[in-house]
């Protein structure tokens, strides 16, 4: 009733009111892994709600003052202006502290979000064409989402974070030929860069980039809502039609109350759990440094790279063509990226299936596809998990060296294994009909002749 | 209740009173006391020692060092800790649980001392020191390979130990011995004062200031990444796997396929 009543105000005095209809009829199909693109794009909304609170309070000012605030460890200690406000941020200004955790904790879980979202549209085949353009979008936004995280945790100028921009500086200067153009070009001069670096990273990071993800999210959900949502095969479902739930008066709710569970839980944490405490680390200056000095977990892949790829440079002469960081920094990650910006391509070559697509495939429907996947994704998470070994080797006392020779060895093995095993599965599934994870495969069979002798009279 | 509380804190201050004093007046070395601990010492040695650093701590080419230069401050740091007495001649002396009790360690680093000139045990008092100065001389001499928050990591040739057990004794002795890889810090480098500092901040690695709530472990983001992937996003999943449960799913899908 009142929506009926609201609806016709609007459409009285807008004249929206069909694009509104038309929005309210939206179908949304019924499956669970659906939401986790929604899971990625409440989180963001989260992520502007705490940034905005952020950035009242933070100064991206290098310029050195002495510390007298509330945290008496660091009482007399020179740094920068922009540690000493987010220190003063976590203990001084109301809820600063939670506000800081949740965002942080939110961009952890974005990233997160963003990945099993990817996977779902990898293994079930959603980018297929006519929406490959906007997986396109979707993989730009996760690029933008990297190093929008980075340019985040860099700001505060802890020990931490400037250990991550030192390297990240010497990655920069790594590409070959212009490196050092490009490094001057970002940092304004020399690390640990002019004067007014920080105010640079922080309009990178509450502008530019926000603003590029929001209109590519924008993007985004149009391209999903013109050709319509994807389904997977069923009764009733087929290419040309899309059965599922009108978004008023039943998926938007749904949808909101996902959107509350998010926020619950990325609250719970930063109530609860520390993330970043940066007043334990101490303020960065150039000649500092600290052991075990990890990157958040989306760059975990990179620092794995870095420490894994053997010690090898191009050199011709006098002249380093191409510095060893350029490996691990610039050319992992490129190929790892070029791989998913052309699947789609190489599929449509490789197969010759180029219709549209509206229905998805079940992992199994294409073993190749799925093998591909898993063994890129072996190899992304063997790097991922190389990146933790001094940590391995902390906890549980693995040998160091051992450990990075184990996962050379398995950045090779690793992706081929996985490719034929995961092909031999999806066949074996796709032929048994069985799923994975809900039939135990046990059934109930009569073998005949297998019992030779009843043993009876035995109590 | 109340009795037995006041019972509690004067056995507590009475035994603080009782070591303060034990520790202002060491038991002097002389007499026919001191003559047994370092004949008991002496013992200890050849028992637990010799066959490595050889009957009168001259060391064994290629096996173990001299001990002559050692003094009571390495001698101590590496039986408290448990160090050595090293199970095997090219292990890496790790930390553990100390092999001798305490008579037995006193009367070692007697007698170790006395084989030479080294550096004494140092005297180190936190309480003296200022943890904001600790924490700077830290990050300059000792958070790249303890790591800032103290728990340790890799170093080139070894393991850098975490700190969360060190004794403010123990942090001065590892600074003027330098045991295994680790440099050693003369007076002229980090002064007595300074590391009262140090052993300040360590103690406060120990305890630290987790304003944020659960520390999970104070060594940044690997268990952070943990928590987010397999508390967050989990608890998340879970939520949308029930809501998608509801709109019917893909078990209704799976059985569809079927015809009936």
């Amino acid at each position: 009733m009142t929506t009926r009543r609201v609806f016709r105000f609007l459409d009285s005095r807008t004249g929206g009111g069909s694009v509104l209809g038309k929005a309210l009829r939206y179908v949304f199909p019924d499956h669970w892994t659906f939401l986790f693109g929604e899971i990625a794009m409440y989180t963001f909304l989260i992520l502007v709600a705490t940034g905005t609170y952020l950035a009242l309070f933070y100064e991206p000012s290098t310029a050195q003052v002495v510390y007298h605030g509330a945290y008496a460890p660091l009482r007399g200690q020179e740094m920068s202006t922009a540690y000493a406000s987010a220190v003063d941020l976590s203990f001084e200004v109301q809820a600063g502290l939670l506000i800081r955790q949740v965002h942080h904790w939110a961009a952890d879980v974005f990233l997160a979000a963003i990945t099993v979202h990817l996977m779902r549209i990898f293994f079930t085949g959603a980018f297929r064409k006519p929406r490959d353009v906007n997986y396109y979008v979707g993989l730009t936004m996760l690029v933008l989402a990297v190093v929008e995280g980075y340019v985040g945790y860099s700001l505060l100028d802890d020990l931490l974070s400037g250990m991550g921009l030192a390297i990240g500086n010497a990655v920069a200067l790594s590409v070959p030929v212009i490196g050092g153009q490009l490094g001057s070009l970002i940092w304004g001069g020399r690390f640990p860069g002019a004067p007014n670096f920080f105010g640079r990273l922080f309009f990178v990071h509450v502008f530019v980039l926000p603003i590029l993800i929001a209109t590519l999210m924008a993007v985004h959900l149009v391209l999903i809502a013109t050709p319509r949502h994807t389904q997977f095969r069923g009764r009733g479902r087929g290419e040309r039609n899309v059965l599922g739930t009108p978004m008023w008066p039943a998926y938007a709710l749904r949808s909101l109350g996902l959107f509350f569970a998010t926020t619950a839980v990325l609250f719970a944490l930063g109530g609860l759990v520390q993330i970043n405490p940066i007043w334990q680390w101490g303020p960065y200056e150039p000649w500092l440094g600290t052991n075990g000095a990890q990157p958040d977990w989306y760059l975990g892949w990179l620092i794995g790279a870095l420490r894994l790829m053997p010690s090898f440079d191009v050199v011709i002469g006098n002249y380093t063509l191409v510095p060893n960081p350029f490996w691990g920094g610039v050319a992992f990650p490129g190929l790892i990226f070029g791989f998913l910006y052309l699947w789609p391509t190489i599929e449509r070559r490789w197969t010759g299936d180029r219709r549209a697509h509206n229905l998805l495939d079940r992992p199994r429907d294409n073993p190749t596809r799925t093998a591909v996947g898993a063994a890129v994704f072996s190899l992304v998470a063997t790097v991922f998990f190389a990146g933790a070994a001094d940590r391995a080797f902390v906890q549980f006392g693995v040998p160091y060296e051992d450990q990075l020779w184990g996962y050379r060895a398995l950045t090779v093995l690793a992706p081929i294994v996985v490719f034929f095993l995961t092909r031999a599965l999806a066949r074996r599934l796709r032929e048994s009909g069985a799923h994975p994870a809900r039939d135990s495969g046990a059934r109930l069979v009569e073998r005949p002749g297998a019992i030779s002798r009843p043993t009876s009279g035995r109590s | 209740m109340l009795r037995a509380r006041r019972a509690t804190v004067a056995a507590a201050l009475l035994l603080g009173v009782f070591a303060v004093t034990s520790w202002a007046n060491p038991p002097t070395a002389k007499g026919p006391a001191a003559a047994r601990q370092l004949e008991a010492g002496r013992e200890l040695f050849e028992e637990h020692c010799s066959s490595c650093h050889g009957l009168h701590g001259e060391g064994t080419k290629g096996q173990a060092p001299s001990l002559r230069a050692a003094g009571e401050g390495a001698a101590d740091f590496y039986l408290r800790t448990g160090r050595m007495p090293l199970g095997q001649v090219g292990d890496e002396p790790l930390p553990g649980e100390p092999r001798l009790d305490n008579a037995e360690i006193e009367a070692l680093v007697r007698y170790v001392g006395g084989l030479g000139k080294g550096p004494p045990i140092p005297k180190v008092d936190p309480a003296k020191g200022s943890v904001g100065e600790g924490m700077e001389l830290f990050t300059e001499s000792c958070a790249g390979c303890h790591a800032i928050s103290g728990k340790g990591g890799v170093a080139i040739g070894g393991y850098a130990p975490p700190l969360d057990e060190a004794t403010p004794t123990e942090v001065g002795e590892a600074i003027r011995t330098g045991p295994y890889i680790m440099p050693r810090f003369s007076a002229s480098l980090i002064s007595p004062a300074q590391v009262d500092s140090i052993a300040r901040y360590v103690q406060l690695t120990q305890e630290p200031e987790d304003a944020g709530g659960f520390g999970i472990g104070n060594i940044g983001p690997v268990p952070e990444g943990l928590v987010a992937w397999l508390a967050a996003l989990v608890a998340i999943l879970l939520v949308a796997r029930l809501i998608g449960e509801r709109l019917g799913g893909s078990r209704a899908d799976d059985e569809a396929e079927e015809p009936r």
